[in-house]
């Protein structure tokens, strides 16, 4: 009867390797299922110790890597969502909205904020996946919109971060106008010549793709994210076969022109700073207005 | 005689019109007099066919905005230009049977015209890729738009897809970026620009050719940020649900002007385009004559401020401290 008998003694999963830990203290990366030190991870900007894999983090954990000290001024918060279409799926759309706001503690799913990096100033929308998807609505366009605003006032730079799966269903064709208004508040920015870095990260598609995230004067993404127009799946139904390895992730995109550069985030803060030093026009660069 | 391409909601009109047919058969052959019969049935096929078309659910549209007889982008340039050159190529990777262009003049007034473009026979559908375009199509719009704007003509954008190519080429080639280039360049293009959706406006396909001065739908046509279909499947998690989708998303041309996003309606015949195609391209060459003659009023830099202002001011948000608005949309057309 030495069947369900411990053979060896003690514990013999190594804790990088368990399953499951408790949250807070450890974080199990996506990539290679090693436990990670949560405040290890943090100092290594949520880059895997073990595999480089960069852990999807959202706005909060974005702006306070690249904010200097973690200071910043956030504009158009409160800007929220209304119900254009009294849309209902399974779901009313504001209770899915209020439901969302309370289990993320976030009001919709991107945030503008005005701060320095290295010592300049610098408007960052950047988006919050967790936040139904990453969806693009009519908050996130308005607030992209005002931080483009803010960046003309102040005559700073400005850049996007992007995670989004597209373009938000419950405001139909309002939230695909969003795509419209933001490539058109570019148009503005662009004549300030200010310029515009659009950050894409894991994952970008679908609508998001299709507008600003696209029209950066530099689009940089971090490693192996999924950038695409349409969907992985959608576009395996269409063609009937399976997809190259690699297909739509950040080095793909960047082969087949249309990044410049891929960007580990560890280094994202200095990179940035030092492309928007030498994007800025001495005129631009001259002492920005503070408010 | 029934043919194939009448929706379930039409029938009844159509059965009404084959009685009509047999009664004046009959009357021919036999003399008998049945004048006050056969305009009996004639006023109440009349009553039936606006009943039925003045009352068309979200859903109806959309099935009428994807009717088979429909008339497609090059079929109103034919009919409404003087003389029509069309263009091909993007410069860079290929021609796109999905996206067709042209130069063209009504009168003394020359345009650039873009579309999307649908094929009509099985062979002809595949040709034009469904309608359906892939990044050269989007890129050869905006080289065709770039020379409008060099010799200051104004240009007509018809829209009428299915969305872009979901394609494995279509990726590499940068189908997003294609897209978003034409929405930065279109917003900041230094002529007039004139978008009519003709058929199915779906998601950024549509939109990639779809910033203008003026944006119109045709009466029966829709145009949203997904397909009732797609909607469908990503919501509901099935493709049944298509109807309901279509009511949630309030895709239809009465929808969109509500919702500030297109500026005019353009009438259709009665039951849709195809029934009286004379009557569509009438209605949208005066259309595009009538906006060209107003939007030339306006000097260039005023238009395209305008423009982006239009544009920028799209959306429904609210401040936190407001309460929830309800002002629902009202379901003019419950199926």
């Amino acid at each position: 009867m030495s069947w369900f008998k411990r053979v060896k003694e003690n514990i013999l999963t190594k804790t990088e390797e368990k399953n499951n830990t408790p949250d807070g203290l450890w974080t199990k990366c996506p990539n290679c299922k090693k436990a990670l030190n949560s405040r290890e991870l943090k100092k290594n900007a949520y880059v895997c110790m073990h595999c480089e894999h960069h852990l999807r983090i959202g706005s909060e954990e974005y702006f306070e890597l690249l904010f200097d000290d973690n200071q910043f001024r956030e504009i158009g918060e409160n800007i929220i969502s209304g119900d254009p279409l009294s849309f209902v799926d399974t779901k009313k759309y504001p209770d899915r909205l209020i439901e969302t706001v309370s289990k993320t503690g976030l009001t919709d799913a991107l945030r503008s904020a005005v701060g320095e990096i290295n010592g300049m100033p610098l408007v960052i929308s950047c988006m919050d996946f967790r936040f139904i998807g990453g969806s693009m609505g009519s908050v996130v366009g308005e607030r992209i919109a005002v931080a483009i605003d803010e960046a003309i006032r102040i005559k700073a730079p400005f850049m996007i971060i992007s995670k989004s799966g597209g373009a938000r269903m419950m405001e139909g064709a309002l939230s695909l106008m969003q795509m419209a208004k933001i490539s058109a508040k570019l148009t503005r920015l662009a004549a300030a010549k200010l310029p515009y870095i659009s950050l894409l990260t894991d994952p970008t598609t679908g609508g998001v793709t299709a507008s600003f995230a696209m029209l950066g004067d530099f689009n940089i993404a971090e490693p192996n994210s999924l950038i695409g127009f349409a969907g992985p799946r959608v576009i395996k139904e269409t063609i009937g076969r399976d997809l190259p390895e690699g297909f739509q992730r950040s080095e793909f995109v960047l082969e087949h022109g249309f990044l410049d550069y891929i960007v580990d985030r560890k280094e994202l803060k200095d990179k940035l700073a030092s492309s928007f030093r030498m994007l800025l026009t001495p005129e631009a660069a001259a002492p920005a207005v503070k408010e | 005689m029934l043919s194939n391409n009448i929706f379930d909601f039409e029938r009844p009109i159509f059965e009404l019109e084959n009685r009509l047919n047999e009664m004046r058969a009959i009357a021919e052959d036999s003399g008998v007099e049945m004048e006050t019969a056969t305009s009996e049935l004639e006023k109440k096929i009349h009553d039936l066919r606006i009943n039925i078309y003045k009352n068309l659910s979200r859903w109806q549209r959309v099935q009428i905005s994807r009717h088979p007889e429909r008339p497609y982008s090059l079929d109103y340039i034919a009919a409404i230009t003087d003389e029509f050159i069309e263009l091909f190529g993007d410069r860079n990777f290929g021609d796109d049977k999905a996206m067709i262009g042209g130069i063209g003049r009504i009168g003394n007034q020359s345009m650039m015209f873009i579309g999307q473009q649908k094929g009509r026979t099985t062979k002809l559908r595949q040709f034009r890729n469904f309608g359906m375009p892939n990044p050269e199509g989007y890129r050869k719009a905006l080289r065709l738009m770039k020379i409008a704007e060099k010799f200051g003509m104004p240009i007509v954008a018809l829209i009428d897809t299915p969305g872009a190519y979901p394609g494995l080429e279509a990726e590499e080639r940068g189908q997003g970026e294609a897209i978003a280039r034409n929405l930065l360049e279109m917003a900041r293009m230094n002529t007039q620009i004139i978008c009519i959706v003709i058929g199915e406006g779906a998601s950024g396909g549509a939109l990639g050719i779809g910033i203008g001065d003026r944006v119109h739908m045709m009466e029966n046509t829709w145009y949203s940020v997904i397909s009732p279909e797609s909607c469908s499947s990503i919501l509901w998690r099935s493709w049944e649900n298509k109807e309901q989708a279509a009511e949630a998303l309030k895709l239809t041309a009465e929808d969109n002007l509500k919702l500030g996003i297109i500026d005019g309606i353009i009438e259709e015949p009665l039951g849709g385009a195809h029934k009286d195609p004379a009557i569509a391209y009438q209605n949208v060459k005066e259309k595009i004559l009538a906006d060209i003659e107003e939007l030339s009023q306006i000097s260039l830099p005023d238009l395209i401020d305008a423009r982006v202002e239009k544009f920028s001011a799209m959306g429904s948000t609210r401040l936190m401290e407001e309460e929830w608005e309800e002002e629902p949309l009202t379901l003019v057309n419950k199926p």
